[in-house]
């Protein structure tokens, strides 16, 4: 046997007996998997990721070549722009607030309404939306980047012989979102058996959460999310929006909309999907209430009975869900060709 | 033992949803909504054959269809109730919950 197979073969003995091992242990559910899942014709790579970084961080991929999709989802506000609702092209204000991208590589659903499956379908959308960067036409777009040397080299590494496309562009950004996942936060150092990470009041909130506020009904696993659609009762907005309704016709998606990641909550106020509350208090108000506007309410949402101390319980496990920022440099743009 | 009784319930389970009962002429076949899941991602059945979607998980679930050969939406409900529903033209037909995407069948309906 030589050399090389006798690596190949010991790293599958290892890698076997490490799956063994891992099997045997219990996996806590509330830990983030290390594994960032990704579709099989888009494996990461370097070139990949540093492509898609360009790409996410470039005003050029805008109708008026001013808007990014860093612009909205700004790593300096853990991925979203701070606003209750966003502002889109010609500052426009739109319906909704600027989801963060933060875990976004697990979601199975997109977007507040899950109108895409995947990173790779919902890259394009907010680039070719004109309440957003309106880039109407991609061919525009192609033809743009092709005239940028930096681009055209860069594209050729990360995806040989694929040349610059819609397709390309939108797996290029998508490896890039990719790595932007949650860090090790209190919460995860109390549950790997640190007992003194979190406060005594934060894990009083954990047993709320899971327990009598019943809001693992949705916020559930390592995410905190259930990749599913539910109309909370919010505060009418000034514009009628049916959410998941839009895409699937049926009754309960009327006003539903997706369950948002808890990770790094306390970075991305304002909360709800029209960014109707400014601190996690609010929110909690609004759970204990079972909800304000009761039309077509879902069914699972019900007043919790919760004094002062246990409100102040779950914000403070919620706060706990918070890591340190991933460091974020902004990448050095390639210049038009002269 | 604890392993011994999920083992029992499983295979309770198993038969409970792979065997149709009969009444009065129709089969009638139970797919339950489990930890966020149909007990079967398909089922072939005969046409004038009907389902009970029957809910066994502690929060409600939707039953829905948006299928062309038929469509149908049984709304929410709790657990332990099931909703019926009769498949009486054949074809493929996605059956859904609103509520989580993630859950999805199909029945196959023959003549």
């Amino acid at each position: 046997m030589n050399k090389h197979l006798r690596c190949v073969f010991l790293c599958f003995v290892l890698s076997t007996a490490l799956s063994a091992h891992a099997a045997d242990k219990k996996v806590d559910p509330y830990l983030r998997p290390i594994p960032v899942p990704y579709p099989a014709d888009n494996m990461p790579t370097p070139e990949r990721i540093e492509l898609g970084k360009m790409l996410f961080f470039d005003p050029r991929l805008s109708g008026s070549e001013w808007i990014s999709c860093g612009t909205c989802h700004n790593p300096a506000l853990a991925w979203t722009d701070g606003l209750p609702a966003m502002l889109g092209n010609g500052m426009a204000k739109g319906l909704r607030s600027t989801p963060t991208i933060l875990n976004t590589a697990y979601n199975q659903m997109q977007f507040w309404d899950g109108r895409a499956k995947t990173l790779e379908e919902q890259a394009l959308g907010p680039i070719q939306a004109p309440g957003e960067m309106n880039s109407q036409d991609m061919d525009d777009l192609v033809k743009r980047l092709n005239t940028i040397e930096g681009y055209r080299k860069t594209f050729d590494k990360a995806y040989p012989n694929e040349g610059i496309n819609p397709q390309t562009i939108a797996k290029a950004i998508s490896s890039f979102e990719r790595t932007v996942v949650s860090t090790e936060a209190p919460f995860d150092k109390w549950r790997k058996g640190d007992k003194n990470a979190i406060s005594v009041s934060a894990q009083r909130g954990f047993d709320l959460f899971t327990g009598k506020a019943n809001c693992t009904e949705c916020h559930q696993g390592f995410n905190f999310a259930d990749d599913g659609f539910h109309n909370i009762g919010l505060p009418v907005s000034e514009m009628e929006d049916v959410g998941r309704f839009a895409h699937r016709k049926i009754k309960v998606n009327k006003g539903a909309f997706k369950t948002p990641t808890l990770r790094d909550v306390a970075l991305t106020a304002p909360y709800m999907h029209n960014g109707v509350y400014k601190t996690l208090a609010e929110v909690v108000e609004h759970y204990n209430k079972g909800g304000v506007n009761m039309e077509n309410l879902d069914p699972n949402l019900k007043p919790l009975h919760l004094n002062d101390q246990e409100k102040a319980d779950i914000v403070a496990f919620l706060l706990s869900l918070t890591g340190k920022p991933m460091e974020m440099t902004i990448p050095h743009l390639p210049p038009m060709d002269q | 033992m604890k392993n011994f009784m999920y083992f029992i319930s499983s295979i309770f389970t198993l038969a409970t949803i792979s065997t149709p009962l009969l009444a009065e002429d129709v089969a009638t076949y139970t797919v339950d909504q489990k930890d966020k899941a149909f007990s079967k991602s398909y089922l072939k059945i005969k046409a004038g054959e009907t389902i009970d979607f029957r809910n066994m998980d502690p929060w409600m679930h939707n039953v829905f269809s948006l299928s062309d050969v038929q469509s149908f939406d049984l709304g929410s409900y709790p657990t332990p109730q099931a909703k019926r529903v009769l498949f009486d033209k054949p074809g493929k037909i996605d059956v859904e919950c609103a509520i989580h995407p993630q859950m999805h069948m199909v029945v196959e309906v023959v003549k």
